[in-house]
């Protein structure tokens, strides 16, 4: 597999708080890297710095060999814990946001043929994640896995070069993550997407992952403890990504 | 039962919430009555009949200098003032308000102006209007208008401020720029906000409209009970103000009503 983001010497500071401490990371294409660690190891700094929300101090971010400009683009997906829809559109307007934005740059709105067609996409978009029979409610109707499957449509249908996670399934009861846990796996084999995903959950992080990154501090000063950052102490690949089945 | 758990059925709460009132109008006749067997000209405290004889001249009979139905010539340029003003203050705050609450760089020029602004107290400004503005119509609208804006814009960018970061977050993902997360994501969630501020601001719209009507005009709910308070009517007065409450309250119902129509998502089903 082919190595699809890189980063390099990657340095987050907040001050003179060190969150993030030289991290050396290659991803390859097609995987799934779950990262767990401790509360304030920088697990989510690590996910918005590759999401572009924040810019790191220092070191580069190459995405298919390509520097990654400090904004958010089409090309990285995501979906957080909460939050992640807009309760002001319906099931089928959040996921066509994607495609009206790329094709509509004025008004964000498509007509006629053009809008048929995104409706189509966004239709079959919504039936793969189990959506496709509430297509004209608003999240405020849903419980907290339907938002989720909703969040995952919505970046889906933008096919991001990666989909980053952060803690998706914390908010959601046993059983309806054990079906989400199903869903995710079911759309990475369809879609061939590359996933990081961000959890507290340890055997969701080894169940689901090909590769599980642990973070934490290497070294810890007990006068200071803010000045060592963490990385990644444990790298563990688990198993190669499965072909699907033909 | 404990006091907080006591809840009222609709047709009770009716029968209760219109108690008090029907309790202080009867309070009002009784004491009328009692002026009125003591001195049958008293003009304090006017019978209800002697306020409609007052105002049915107002309300049926042209008006011998003007030509005019006089009362409805007031409400007809009391409203006309007010929906300008209003009219006028709502897209400034909405436009402003979105702009500053989801454009950090325009809330760093303007965001310490509006503040500025905002604290000055708007009555004070009248003078000001009226050498800039002339007596007429424009200095009126523009009290009401400088008067409710900052507030109802001050409310507007903050709400849009304190959208969920992940919600921006999540657009710049799905490919939208500045202007497409403005019309798409701000400007729809800051409607319902909107309508609330717009009921809010109501209350004030009518004092600053009553305050520069009573100061120089020549029609206006406001000018006709500055006016013919130089004759004690209270029988004038007293269904002057009933009027205005009735306007201002009907305003805010539909405003209520308008909100709950256009925004079914606004209304937290379940959730």
């Amino acid at each position: 597999m082919s190595t699809l983001l890189s980063l390099r010497d990657l340095w987050v500071e907040y001050g003179d708080k060190i969150v993030l401490e030289k991290v050396d990371l290659d991803i390859a294409e097609g995987s799934f890297v779950s990262i767990i660690g401790p509360s304030g190891a920088g697990k989510s700094s690590l996910l918005r710095v590759i999401l572009g929300q924040e810019s790191p101090t220092r070191g580069t971010i190459l995405l298919d060999g390509a520097p990654l400009a400090p904004e958010c683009g089409p090309d990285r997906g995501v979906v957080f814990q909460r939050y992640s829809v807009f309760p002001h559109l319906t099931v089928l307007q959040n996921t066509m946001f994607g495609l009206e934005c790329a094709q509509a740059p004025l008004l964000a709105r498509l007509f006629g043929a053009a809008r048929t067609k995104a409706r189509a996409e966004a239709t079959a978009m919504l039936e793969a994640v189990g959506l496709g029979d509430n297509l004209h409610i608003y999240p405020a109707q849903m419980s907290g896995g339907m938002q989720q499957r909703l969040a995952i449509a919505q970046a889906l249908i933008k096919r991001p070069r990666i989909l980053l996670l952060d803690e998706p399934f914390g908010a959601l009861d046993p059983g309806i993550r054990a079906d989400m846990h199903g869903l995710i796996t079911q759309l990475w084999r369809e879609f061939g997407l590359t996933i990081i995903m961000v959890t507290h959950d340890i055997r969701e992080a080894f169940s689901l992952g090909t590769r599980v990154l642990a973070l934490d501090k290497r070294r810890h000063d007990p006068h200071a403890p803010h000045r060592f950052g963490a990385t990644a102490v444990y790298d563990l690949p688990l198993r190669p990504r499965e072909e699907p089945e033909a | 039962m404990r006091w907080v758990n006591r809840q009222i059925s609709r047709s009770d709460r009716l029968l209760w919430g219109a108690a008090p009132i029907l309790l202080l109008v009867l309070l009002y006749i009784f004491a009328a009555a009692g002026r009125h067997a003591a001195n049958p000209s008293d003009k304090i405290l006017p019978l209800p009949s002697g306020m409609a004889q007052a105002m049915s001249s107002l309300i049926f009979e042209r008006d011998m200098l003007s030509g005019q139905y006089l009362f409805w010539a007031d409400t007809l340029a009391s409203l006309q003032r007010l929906g300008l003003g209003l009219g006028i203050a709502t897209l400034v705050a909405l436009v402003l308000g979105l702009l500053l609450g989801a454009l950090p760089p325009v809330r760093a020029v303007l965001g310490p102006l509006v503040t500025a602004i905002a604290v000055i107290p708007p009555i004070a400004l009248l003078p000001v209007l009226f050498i800039a503005l002339g007596l007429g119509e424009t200095a009126k609208v523009a009290l009401i208008a400088i008067g409710v804006a900052p507030v109802m814009l001050r409310d507007i960018a903050g709400h849009v401020a304190a959208l969920p970061r992940e919600q921006i977050i999540k657009a710049q993902t799905l490919g939208a720029g500045s202007w497409q997360i403005l019309i798409r994501v701000a400007l729809p969630q800051a409607l319902p906000r909107l309508f609330q501020a717009v009921r809010l601001a109501l209350g004030p719209a009518w004092v600053f409209l009553i305050s520069s009507e009573a100061i120089a005009s020549d029609v206006g709910l406001g000018y006709r009970i500055f006016l013919v308070r130089r004759y004690l009517s209270m029988d004038v007065i007293i269904p002057y103000v009933a009027w205005i409450a009735l306007l201002a309250i009907a305003m805010d119902v539909a405003l209520t009503w308008g909100s709950r129509r256009c925004f079914p998502w606004a209304q937290g089903a379940n959730h």
